[in-house]
């Protein structure tokens, strides 16, 4: 049962994400939140793994996601899934292919599409900031702000941000850099506190 | 037949285990596959391809592989390529995930992951900031985008919602806007 739920959840995604790998995200979240599979830091931490390994980020992502919930069988689940709408589309336009180019009713839903899916994932991306670099919890029983931030991620993602963006030696480099750096940093500061 | 099917999901194979993270960075690879070492396809063609694999949904590098499928052996050929290109993924992210389950509770991997997610933060919002540029093109797609960035935190509704509403959105202003040009 579950591996007609997850190739279901993932066909889906196949047919509503545009725009990329972390056009999955906010469906991941979503699923999350329904299914109880996993957690919203679980998906973080997939997602590092799946920035960080040869092959297309949604992929690695679906085949993470499958693994995590069904084993092998869960693995190969989700990632036919998530292919088969992006095929059997392009085995439609190849049919179609000339009168789909300047379509104005094409050209409208990416007009409307290409923000849409932008704002998805900024509000994802807001998620792993909650978890990441704040510490909702903590503030909650306290009250005090000076608790409601994780500090040291703070100094970290301020740091990394320099790092990806400005710095011309290394903001052209393979995020794959930035994830290990960013584990050494986790080990020797024991950003989880433990 | 089958011998040009197997071609066709070996070259897949290839792009998908030589490309990290997909998008741009397969294309270098695909064309020194198709275009250099195999007489498949143009120079042109592959950039076509490509950017058509963007508009549609789904796995970008998938459906652009898909086409080069479908134009050497029709229909098996899109299917043999869709899954040349999630074969490495599938051994290789299954043996990690194995390995992370197993070691998921020793305190260094907990305090490596911490930190991960503080760099997937950064990573998330420079490729929001790449996305910016090509979809924000006036007022109206950033209205469409604070509406669906605040919906989709606050509202406990699918995406699906957000993606479908906006595209037909998307389709109503274009025609608008043609019918107002007139």
């Amino acid at each position: 049962m579950t591996l007609i739920r997850l190739f279901y959840e993932f066909l889906k995604i196949g047919l509503f994400s545009v725009g990329g790998g972390m056009a999955t995200l906010p469906f991941l979240y979503a699923m999350a939140d329904n299914t109880g599979w996993f957690t919203y830091a679980q998906i973080a931490d997939m997602l590092a793994v799946s920035e960080s390994t040869p092959g297309p980020i949604g992929i690695n992502m679906a085949t993470y996601v499958g693994y995590t919930t069904a084993g092998i069988p869960g693995a190969l689940a989700a990632t036919i899934g998530i292919i088969i709408p992006g095929i059997v589309l392009v085995l439609i336009i190849t049919a179609i292919l000339d009168k789909f180019r300047n379509n104005v009713y094409v050209e409208g839903a990416f007009y409307g599409l290409r923000p849409a899916s932008v704002g998805l994932i900024t509000a994802a991306g807001i998620l792993v900031v909650e978890i990441s670099l704040m510490n909702t919890a903590l503030y909650q029983q306290t009250g005090s702000i000076a608790d409601l931030f994780q500090w040291k991620a703070i100094v970290l993602a301020a740091l990394l941000l320099v790092l990806t963006r400005w710095v011309k030696k290394t903001k052209g480099l393979h995020p794959v850099y930035f994830i290990v750096f960013s584990a050494v940093v986790g080990i020797v500061f024991h950003f989880a506190g433990v | 037949m089958l011998k040009e099917l197997f071609e066709i999901y070996f070259t897949s194979v290839k792009v998908g285990a030589m490309t990290f993270g997909g998008g741009y960075a397969m294309l270098p690879i695909l064309q020194k596959e198709v275009v250099e070492k195999k007489p498949w396809n143009t120079e042109e063609e592959i950039l076509d391809y490509y950017a058509l694999a963007q508009c549609l949904p789904g796995i970008i590098m998938v459906n652009t592989l898909a086409f080069v499928g479908q134009k050497r052996k029709g229909t098996a050929g899109a299917i043999a390529s869709g899954l040349g290109a999630v074969t490495p993924p599938l051994i290789i992210i299954t043996v990690i995930a194995a390995l992370l389950t197993a070691f998921a509770d020793v305190p260094a991997v907990q305090n490596a992951f911490a930190g991960i997610r503080v760099c997937v933060c950064v990573l998330i919002f420079n490729s929001i900031l790449k996305l910016w540029k090509s979809s924000m093109v006036d007022k109206k797609c950033l209205a469409i985008f604070l509406v669906v960035a605040a919906g989709s935190l606050f509202l406990d509704l699918s995406p699906i919602l957000f993606v479908a509403g906006a595209g037909i959105l998307g389709i109503l202003i274009q025609i608008a806007g043609r019918s107002k040009a007139k």
